[in-house]
């Protein structure tokens, strides 16, 4: 402590003065390490300064000592709350993901079925209509070509009807026509009778 | 200013305190202790008041840190040494923070004294020592013992074995000092060279060139320094804590 008296007193002055006062002692320093700083007597390297061994030891403590208790009450518990809170999250999170990955899977593959299911159902429908289109058609053409032939029929018929009725017509204008053609060319009369032969004959 | 490269190191007193003829004054140390504690539980408090599930990015250095050592400590030594992780955690961060601090000009490195890197791996080898006796008993004892040594070889294997383990908070409180020690004060040399030279003219000024371009590129190699320095003491911590919970496996 006597050592160190004056630099108690000089403690409050600024490192200027320190280094004016230094200087003003005519100090010759080297860059040994081997310096006689300031005081008078206290020509030891002042890391290996035992007067303030005392001093630095119980401040060390007590500032250690705090920080220690501060690192080990507050600080760690924080970050490691921290550090496993996000740790946590992101387990969580990916099991949250994979979950919704299993979900979304589900979805699609029940959307698969059911468009599946859809895609069968629309071909039987299609199917279905097709058919029934088909058997309408079907049985729309066969009614037609019925009511076509029944058509068909009635007009053949009529067509012979008025074919005989011709003919037969035919037959009396032959008869009188050769009657009169007979009158005509010979004045003589012929039966009816022979003329109907006569144009029997002939043919038809 | 001062030129002398160790002036960086000096103590000075800011609230003198004197209990039982014992000096232990508020010094700039102290300060930078608490600054430090500060700085970093500051940093790990705010940026994680979010809680956010989607981080921010100082949120997620926060998290790249817990990360970082909780995996460490998980390989180093297992699950059984994650009891420890508090532990692991406040040290590699007081460090980082502590040597990133002393990166600033005019800051005061507190790991450049070999008191306060001694005391931290006095705790970290004291924790070993007491767990692995509270855990294992004298079990705890085949640490020094390793596995398929011939008789004839194993009192001079268990001495060996033993003079490592007590060199353990030596090279470790001394690696991390003189790392930091060591970095600044060639820092401060480069700096000074500059000073100097430029002080001496033209052609001095041009003579600064060279170690201004020193001072940037050490300056660089530093934060990588304070970074490998923490974490080097946090794996050694992590190797050392698994002797503690799996004694006679190595």
């Amino acid at each position: 402590m006597f050592v160190t008296a004056a630099y108690a007193q000089q403690s409050t002055t600024t490192e200027g003065a320190e280094a004016h006062d230094a200087a003003a002692a005519g100090e010759v320093h080297t860059e040994t390490g081997v310096a006689h700083e300031g005081e008078a007597g206290s020509g030891v390297f002042p890391p290996f300064d035992s007067t303030h061994f005392a001093s630095q030891l119980l401040w060390l403590a007590i500032t250690f000592g705090l920080f220690y208790l501060l690192m080990s009450k507050v600080i760690i518990p924080r970050i490691g709350g921290i550090l496993e809170t996000r740790h946590d999250r992101i387990a969580q999170d990916l099991d949250e993901a994979s979950r919704l990955k299993g979900e979304a899977d589900a979805a699609i593959a029940s959307y698969e079925q059911e468009l599946a299911t859809a895609k069968a159902k629309g071909h039987q429908i299609a199917d279905g209509a097709r058919e029934a289109a088909k058997s309408k058609a079907v049985a729309d053409r066969n009614a037609v070509e019925a009511d076509l032939s029944k058509k068909i029929a009635a007009a053949e018929d009529r067509i012979a009807d008025i074919k005989t009725k011709a003919l037969a017509d035919v037959g009396a204008i032959a008869e009188e026509t050769a009657i009169a053609v007979v009158k005509q060319l010979i004045g003589g009369t012929v039966t009816k009778a022979e003329i109907v032969a006569a144009v029997k004959a002939s043919g038809n | 200013m001062s030129n002398d490269p160790t002036h960086q190191f000096l103590i000075n007193k800011i609230v003198p305190i004197e209990i039982g003829g014992i000096d232990f004054s508020f010094t700039n140390a102290s300060l930078f202790m608490v600054a430090t504690v500060g700085a970093a539980a500051g940093f790990l408090y705010l940026t994680t008041s979010q809680r956010g599930l989607v981080p921010t990015r100082l949120q997620s250095v926060s998290e790249m840190s817990y990360e970082f050592i909780a995996s460490m400590l998980r390989e180093g030594a297992g699950n059984g040494g994650m009891k420890f992780f508090p532990m692991v955690f406040s040290l590699f961060m007081f460090i980082l923070t502590a040597n990133l601090l002393g990166m600033f000009p005019y800051f005061f490195t507190i790991t450049s004294q070999i008191i306060v890197t001694f005391a931290l791996a006095l705790f970290v080898i004291g924790t070993v020592v007491f767990y692995g006796f509270y855990k294992h008993g004298f079990g705890f004892l085949k640490l020094f013992v390793p596995h398929g040594v011939p008789g004839v070889l194993l009192p001079l294997v268990v001495a060996i074995e033993i003079i490592s383990f007590l060199s353990r908070p030596i090279s470790l409180s001394v690696r991390l000092f003189a790392n930091m020690l060591a970095g600044h004060i060639t820092l401060k040399v480069f700096a000074g060279f500059v000073t100097s030279l430029s002080a001496l003219g033209a052609l001095g000024i041009g003579g600064a060139i060279l170690p201004l371009i020193m001072t940037v590129a050490i300056t660089g190699l530093e934060f990588l320094v304070c970074f490998l320095q923490a974490y080097v003491f946090a794996v050694l911590t992590c190797m050392y804590l698994n002797d503690a919970v799996h004694p006679g496996s190595h």
